[in-house]
């Protein structure tokens, strides 16, 4: 029987399931008090899923202020609290980028969780009245040999490629990194970029008494249900029961031909707010589009086209099912909205209206179902204080410093360490994963992975362009989760510069273990706090964000990984910096080399060893660094450049020559192991020809940034340290290709 | 102007980037629409790459059956010069303007990267801007590209040389006798896997060997 507000009042003491619905017992009695009365099942089924860690935010809120509360930035039109944030890059142009985490329904099922990453994400974007334009993804996966990446790998990937792939979207860039700690917790991001002219920016409210409510795209299916509530916001028990019917399934064609049919439904001017479909389902539609407009809505929730008509309200307001959208359209313009949603054979349905009644109703066959002010479900659910505390192992871990470990002593064992190193699952050759992404459509890729950053035009006329980068070091963020989060925004900053760009505007992804646990919610607070103060110290706006807590299988929680996605702009990409030597240049390493080993990869990759201190962080370095890196583009100093980070400078140069097909021929000072894998931040290495050499170091001691020259790229297909030891590219790419397809196939 | 009409499909990806190649070999673009009966007088006709209709039931399986696939096969017969880019060779192939068919790549994969062709065949509407046996470097990106037919096929189409493209340097989907590319008897229509609208500019792609294409075809309208 249909649980009606009537029954409640008349049965007000029914005992309801809230702590299967993952409601703690405090929580349910304030929905209680704010009802007056017990909730009706559907009532209890919205709140459930609205004040889920995933959708409440509600460990994560009091810290996330921070970002709010950097200074104002003149180039964000949209900021934290939209579906995402939207950057002013000049021209007239808007561009908006987000990053989302789908890492649980990824694990249980990693084709579609991770399909339907891509998809939540592409929708968030479009909600903007963007054209989404690519996709990026940071990954994370257990031991590149262990048997479950055997499972979970292949099929993250293919669900990448097979729903963006069909979108028409190009995959620019993103990071695949292997640590034992994500063994049993994947990490996979989704960021999307998408661009608009600024007078086309849509907002999630539904404002205008009598506009009416449309649901479109795809039918409301049974799948996902309590996604977000019992996937996202628990910890897997080992041995615990299967999830799977909690993962959605996706259709990329659906959303494909709703894309499309937004963007003309937004140059048509047909819609008053609008707003996806995505976790929460139309629970978090319904009250996010209520509350942030005119407060009242009114809806029929017997008029939602079912894929399954047997589903009960309380699963038609839970169901996670994909590629649909909710708009709130004025009378006068429903006809020419569903003649659109027609020509792109769209399933539209109207089921609402938009009241002054400060309440959200929902009636089912005429009965009253829902009576709640939406803002106590969408935007005032729980907020909570976790207890946190440094965790206490911290100091033993940071004093077991890596300088205790044995190093190569000989050119010979140099040479021997570098190509184990290259062949590593961290810093192996990631085309096996790449070349099932398609870059090229959309005719508007101008660098992707393997380069630096992702760049795109937006301007065919004037060659306007934007760059995006994602990164993110678990293990420097273990060691020090204030300066790992520093440290991830210095990187993609570097590698948006490394392209020429100036970055503009940050957004981020946080994966963490249960904030439940006061170690985790220290590794929390710091980050943010470390992340935050980054952003003040470069001037840049946070344009929202993500939080992925209760990463963790039983008591082990992932190492901390903040995702920091940059995005830059640069006036004119014909002119973009690629990351590939050409012969005969000078090459010339930016920035100061320090003995610098915990949390390196030469750490993990030889020893198995996480201790000591992550590298220093000096945010004003980095800054100056990535304006000599946009101003040699301007003045057309340099013909490539490539950051230094992950496995070092020996790292770096190796892409570099591989990238170009050309040697180098380098002399190192110091110690050279100290030289070649030291993971100092704050570096790049550029090449610059011989006659504008001094113009660089002009430019460099202007800016106070170091500047060492290192030798020169070769013709002749050698990486040479002068004095250690030589070896031929081919060789190399040997080492630093065959690594993925021998674990994972193909042919 | 040389008008090229493009179809989009719902679940055409490509389209806009074919567009754009005919804008930069100096013709005039035109969309068309699938569920449209008209072709608006265009003087050739590109099916561009995608995935229509989802490429539910079996790539390019729907498509043959949309209204504008009627008339471009009814004009192709007549001579129309019809280009057709990954889905649209599989929409050919479907609709039997061209012989066999595209099937799961042979190692199960989607596979995107730069790939070698040699142009074999420089006779057809498409292909006449290019040299006898030249190599050229095009995207190929897709999941199911393995051209197979019958022997007999294979072998009249290798007599009549109607194989216009074949991979070189490594086979991306196992395609029989490593066919990118055929034509019809009459050399007006030609399908292929690889992608000639993304290397049309230097900034985007990995070549501008693909501009040929529509140089090829608004020469031999030009001068016909």
């Amino acid at each position: 029987m249909i649980d009606t507000v009537q029954h409640a009042g008349q049965d007000p003491d029914r005992p309801q399931p809230y702590a299967e619905l993952g409601l703690k017992s405090e929580e349910y009695h304030r929905i209680r008090d704010i009802l007056g009365r017990r909730p009706t099942s559907s009532e209890l089924a919205m709140y459930s899923v609205m004040w889920s860690e995933h959708c409440s935010y509600k460990s994560s809120k009091v810290h996330l202020r921070q970002f709010g509360d950097l200074p104002r930035s003149e180039v964000l039109l949209v900021g934290i609290g939209e579906n995402a944030g939207v950057v002013d890059v000049g021209q007239g142009y808007a561009v908006t980028f987000k990053i989302e985490s789908h890492n649980h329904p990824s694990y249980v099922e990693p084709y579609q969780g991770a399909a339907t990453g891509v998809g939540g994400i592409v929708r968030d974007i479009l909600t903007m009245g963007a054209r989404p334009i690519a996709v990026m993804d940071p990954l994370r996966f257990g031991p590149a040999d262990a048997p479950d990446t055997q499972r979970v790998l292949p099929g993250v990937v293919a669900g990448i490629g097979g729903y963006g792939n069909c979108l028409g979207l190009p995959n620019i860039g993103g990071e695949v990194v292997f640590d034992d700690g994500y063994l049993g917790n994947p990490l996979v991001n989704a960021l999307c970029v998408g661009v608009m002219r600024h007078d086309d920016i849509r907002l999630a409210r539904a404002t205008g008494r009598g506009n009416l409510v449309v649901l479109f795209g795809a039918r409301t299916g049974g799948d996902g249900i309590g996604g977000v509530s019992v996937l996202a916001s628990e910890t897997f028990e080992a041995g615990g029961p299967a999830k799977r019917p909690s993962v959605q399934v996706g259709d990329p064609f659906t959303e494909k031909v709703l894309i499309e049919c937004c963007l003309e439904i937004f140059a048509a001017d047909l819609v008053v707010g609008i707003q996806d479909l995505g976790g929460a389902g139309l629970s978090c539609a319904t009250t996010e589009l209520a509350s942030a407009g005119s407060g009242g809505m009114h809806v029929w929730l017997d008029r939602v086209p079912l894929r399954d008509p047997s589903l009960a309200p309380e699963e038609i307001l839970m169901s996670e099912s994909q590629e649909r959208m909710c708009a709130v359209v004025a009378p006068a313009d429903v006809d020419s909205f569903l003649a659109v949603c027609g020509k792109w054979d769209i399933t539209a349905t109207v089921i609402g209206e938009v009241t002054e009644t400060g309440r959200l109703t929902i009636d089912w066959h005429g009965e009253r179902i829902v009576d709640v002010p939406p803002r106590t479900v969408a935007h005032e659910g729980p907020v909570y204080e976790r207890p946190y505390e440094r965790p206490l192992d911290l100091d033993d871990l940071r004093a077991d410093d890596p300088a205790r470990l044995p190093r190569p002593s000989s050119g010979e064992e140099l040479r021997a360490l570098l190509l184990r190193m290259v062949g590593s699952p961290n810093l192996c050759d990631k085309t096996w994963v790449t070349e099932q992404y398609d870059r090229y459509v959309q005719g508007n890729t101008v660098l992707a992975q393997p380069e630096d950053a992702g760049v795109l035009r937006i301007d065919e006329a004037t060659g306007l362009g934007v760059a995006v980068a994602t990164d993110g070091n678990g293990r420097f963020t273990c060691l020090d989760p204030y300066a790992g989060a520093q440290l991830a925004l210095a990187e993609a900053c570097r590698n948006v510069a490394a392209t020429g760009a100036r970055p503009l505007a940050v957004t981020n992804c946080l994966n963490f273990g249960s904030p439940e646990d006061p170690a985790v919610m220290w590794q929390f607070a710091e980050a943010v706090r470390g992340l935050a103060d980054g952003c003040r110290t470069l001037g840049l706006p946070v344009t929202g964000g993500n939080v992925s807590f209760y990463n963790q299988t039983g008591d082990t929680a992932i190492n901390p990984t903040p995702i920091i996605g940059v995005l830059g702009v640069i006036d004119d990409v014909w002119r973009r910096t690629p990351m590939a030597s050409i012969p005969d240049a000078q090459l010339v390493l930016l920035g100061e080399t320090r003995e610098e080993f915990g949390g390196s990869e030469w750490a993990w990759a030889e020893h198995h060893h996480l201790g000591g201190r992550p590298p220093a962080v000096d945010l004003d370095a980095e800054r100056a660094l990535c304006a000599v890196l946009v101003a040699a583009r301007e003045r057309g100093l340099v013909t490539a450049a490539h950051d230094v980070s992950d496995g070092g400078l020996a790292q770096t140069l190796v892409e570099s020559c591989l990238r170009g097909e050309v040697g180098a021929s380098v002399t190192l000072p110091g110690d050279p192991f100290v030289a070649l894998f030291a993971e100092s931040a704050g570096r790049a290495v550029v090449t610059v020809t011989a006659d504008r050499l001094p113009d660089l170091l002009g430019l460099c001691a202007a800016h106070g940034v170091p500047a060492s020259a290192l030798g020169v790229a070769t013709a002749a297909p050698t990486f040479e340290v002068v004095g250690q030891f030589a070896v031929p590219l081919a060789e190399l790419r040997t080492a630093w290709t065959a690594t993925l397809p021998a674990l994972f196939g193909g042919g | 102007m040389t008008r090229i009409g493009v179809v989009t499909f719902p679940g055409s990806l490509d389209d806009r980037d074919a567009q754009r190649a005919v804008r930069l070999a100096g013709g005039e673009p035109v969309a068309l629409w699938h569920g449209d009966w008209d072709l608006y007088g265009v003087d050739a006709v590109v099916l561009p790459g995608g995935f229509s209709y989802g490429d539910y039931l079996r790539c390019g399986a729907i498509a043959r059956f949309a209204p504008v696939m009627q008339t471009v096969i009814e004009a192709a017969t007549h001579g129309l010069p019809v280009l057709g880019i990954c889905n649209g060779f599989q929409i050919l192939c479907e609709s039997h303007l061209l012989p066999g068919a595209l099937t799961r790549n042979a190692h199960l994969l989607f596979r995107n990267r730069d790939q070698r062709l040699t142009v074999e065949n420089v006779d057809t509407a498409w292909t006449s801007a290019y040299r006898p046996g030249q190599q050229i470097v095009v995207p190929v990106k897709n999941g199911e590209g393995c051209y197979v037919a019958a022997p007999d096929v294979l072998d009249r189409l290798e007599g009549e040389g109607r194989v216009v493209f074949r991979y070189a340097d490594g086979n991306p989907n196992g395609s029989a006798r490593d066919i990118a590319g055929i034509t019809n008897e009459r050399g007006n229509v030609v399908g292929l896997m690889p992608h000639p609208e993304h290397a049309v500019e230097d900034l985007t792609g990995p070549s501008t060997d693909g501009l040929a294409f529509f140089t090829s075809v608004l020469g031999a309208l030009t001068s016909a």
